[in-house]
């Protein structure tokens, strides 16, 4: 494409341990263009989370990163002093979180907590951020702002909360959204709409997504791009297409065998089998080994 | 469903009656030269240990009989609950100031100041805490701000603890998360977003922390460690009454009736307002 386009966010070769020196990302790099939806897909515990709080400044305090820069729209963020990161941060990125249960402020209604963020840390008036409310929740197909506007969360359904923090996300028009299996929680009906509400915002804003999933139907669905993660390396990266139509890693064809299929429902699934995992164990370990040597 | 109604139920009558009882002595102690009937410092030998006025021999005015200085013990309880509520406000709140702010600090930063403050509370409650307040009075001197201080300084660990258990809790939430990175400062998503999320708990504690206080301030007057022996006091008026117990009952168990109708009312009063307060609980 466009050759001196710079990513909108750039990880190159990041690596995190937690106090035990247990590597949880190992050398990670991938790169989301501007307005791409780029899918991150592995099963829990592969660090797929991990990558997304790392770039959102969240990581637990016991994760360190030893190593690896992330470039947010060509900043890096190490390099910037804790406060003007925070702002980035803030100002750039947003977060479509996993629970939509516990991600809303329990004690506060939807109205001052949606517009709060815009009017505190934007600095802008009540009136146009109220309106930009408004604009949104009328995007996510919420047909009665003013009363949701007025509810506390625990009286929204869950559907409901999710849109409420898909609004508050565009909200402030990020180039950066991290969408940490925004439909893990919802049920399989809820689960499409909340998806197909974010693929169409996200065109419509043109905003890049990182998305978090471990649903490869999800992948096919929303992402242009896969990053494959296993145990917090990337073990494959590809076009969504090309992936789909030829996976290269066996634990990615694995994968694709592992997921439930609707033509056939009582098809008993098939685990990840012993070989592939053998397989990623050695490429895990010699990849720590070349890590290791230069590190001490 | 219906259980929920029925304890919502539950709830609503035990706000109405322990904040109705807590009224009407609140009300007492505040207008007392009104209300009470007698001067609650007056002796007449000639009425002493007078029964209450349902039992024969009893006086019209004095209602609840006399005690055996021959003072009306109903004036003498009302002019009590002044001393019993100023305590109680103000020592639940300063105990209440303090082992909030600190509870709220430890269980949002963590880290050291969690284990400096977390430390400090295991020592202090490792005293036992009536001998503690009596050591204290001992060291203050006798006076209402001494019980005031020396129950605010033993019970505050009381907040401390609960307050940063539940900050713990709603820190690891992912509202508190989102307001990070947003870009809120620490101390900002601390009072903005935790402090709403835990001020149930601080009411309910708060309440209950009342009724300790009326408790230990009468446990103190029981010993004469309270404050000057002429006002009366719930705890003073028990502490008489237990040497006539054997020719007046009633000196006794007047004033222990209306402790323990305050103390229970204080701490059905907290729970009541707390599953108001609480968005969820509603």
């Amino acid at each position: 494409m466009n050759a001196p386009a710079k990513p909108c966010l750039d990880i190159r070769n990041l690596s995190a341990v937690l106090p035990n020196g247990l590597r949880v990302l190992r050398s990670v790099s991938l790169a989301v263009e501007p307005g791409e939806v780029r899918a991150l897909v592995g099963e829990s515990g592969a660090g797929k989370t991990m990558i997304g709080k790392a770039v959102l400044g969240v990581l637990p305090p016991s994760v360190r990163i030893v190593e690896g820069n992330m470039l947010l729209e060509g900043e890096d963020l190490g390099r910037l002093a804790p406060k003007a990161r925070r702002t980035l941060i803030g100002a750039r990125t947003a977060l479509i979180p996993q629970d939509p249960l516990t991600a809303l402020n329990p004690s506060r209604r939807i109205g001052p907590q949606m517009t709060d963020r815009l009017v505190r840390i934007l600095g802008w008036s009540g009136e146009k951020a109220d309106a930009r409310i408004r604009q949104l929740l009328d995007e996510v197909q919420i047909r009665d702002p003013e009363r949701v506007l007025k509810c506390y969360p625990h009286e929204l359904s869950g559907g409901m909360r999710q849109r409420v923090l898909i609004a508050a996300a565009f909200a402030a028009e990020p180039r950066l959204i991290v969408a940490d299996e925004p439909t893990t929680a919802l049920d399989v009906t809820v689960q499409k709409q909340i998806l197909r509400l974010i693929a169409q915002l996200q065109r419509e804003h043109g905003t890049a997504i990182l998305f978090v999933t471990h649903d490869l139907g999800v992948v096919a669905k929303i992402s242009q791009k896969v990053s494959v993660l296993y145990a917090g390396k990337v073990v494959e990266e590809a076009d969504t297409a090309a992936l789909f139509a030829a996976p290269q890693h066996p634990y990615t064809l694995a994968l694709m065998a592992a997921t439930p299929r609707y033509t056939d429902p009582f098809a008993s699934l098939k685990p990840v089998d012993d070989k592939v995992l053998a397989g990623l164990a050695a490429e895990i370990a010699a990849a720590d080994q070349a890590w290791r040597r230069p590190h001490g | 469903m219906d259980e929920a109604r029925i304890s919502r139920h539950g709830s609503r009558a035990r706000l109405w009656l322990a904040g109705g009882w807590l009224l009407i002595a609140l009300l007492a102690a505040i207008f007392a030269p009104l209300v009470a009937p007698q001067d609650p410092l007056a002796q007449d030998l000639m009425l002493e240990r007078l029964p209450p006025f349902w039992l024969g021999g009893a006086e019209p005015g004095y209602w609840l009989g006399t005690d055996s200085l021959g003072r009306d013990l109903l004036s003498r309880l009302i002019f009590g609950a002044r001393i019993a509520f100023i305590v109680a406000f103000a020592a639940a709140f300063a105990a209440c100031l303090v082992g909030s702010t600190l509870g709220l600090i430890a269980g949002y930063f963590g880290g050291w100041a969690d284990r400096i403050i977390s430390r400090i509370v295991d020592v202090w409650m490792a005293f036992p805490p009536v001998l503690f307040a009596i050591l204290l009075v001992a060291v203050l001197g006798t006076g209402l701000s001494s019980v005031i201080i020396a129950i605010a300084v033993i019970d505050w660990t009381r907040f401390c603890r609960v307050i940063r258990a539940e900050t713990m809790g709603q820190s690891r939430m992912d509202y508190v998360e989102n307001a990070r990175i947003a870009g809120y400062g620490r101390i900002g998503i601390m009072l903005r977003e935790v402090l709403p999320n835990v001020v149930p708990s601080i009411v309910a504690l708060l309440s209950l922390e009342m009724g300790i206080a009326v408790i230990v301030e009468a446990i103190l007057s029981f010993v004469n460690l309270s404050i000057s022996t002429d006002d009366p006091t719930w705890g003073g008026i028990i502490a008489e009454g237990r040497l006539s117990i054997h020719q007046a009952w009633w000196v006794l168990v007047f004033p222990l009736v209306t402790l323990i109708l305050t103390v229970l009312s204080f701490s059905q009063f907290g729970e009541g307002l707390r599953a108001r307060f609480d968005p969820v609980l509603r």
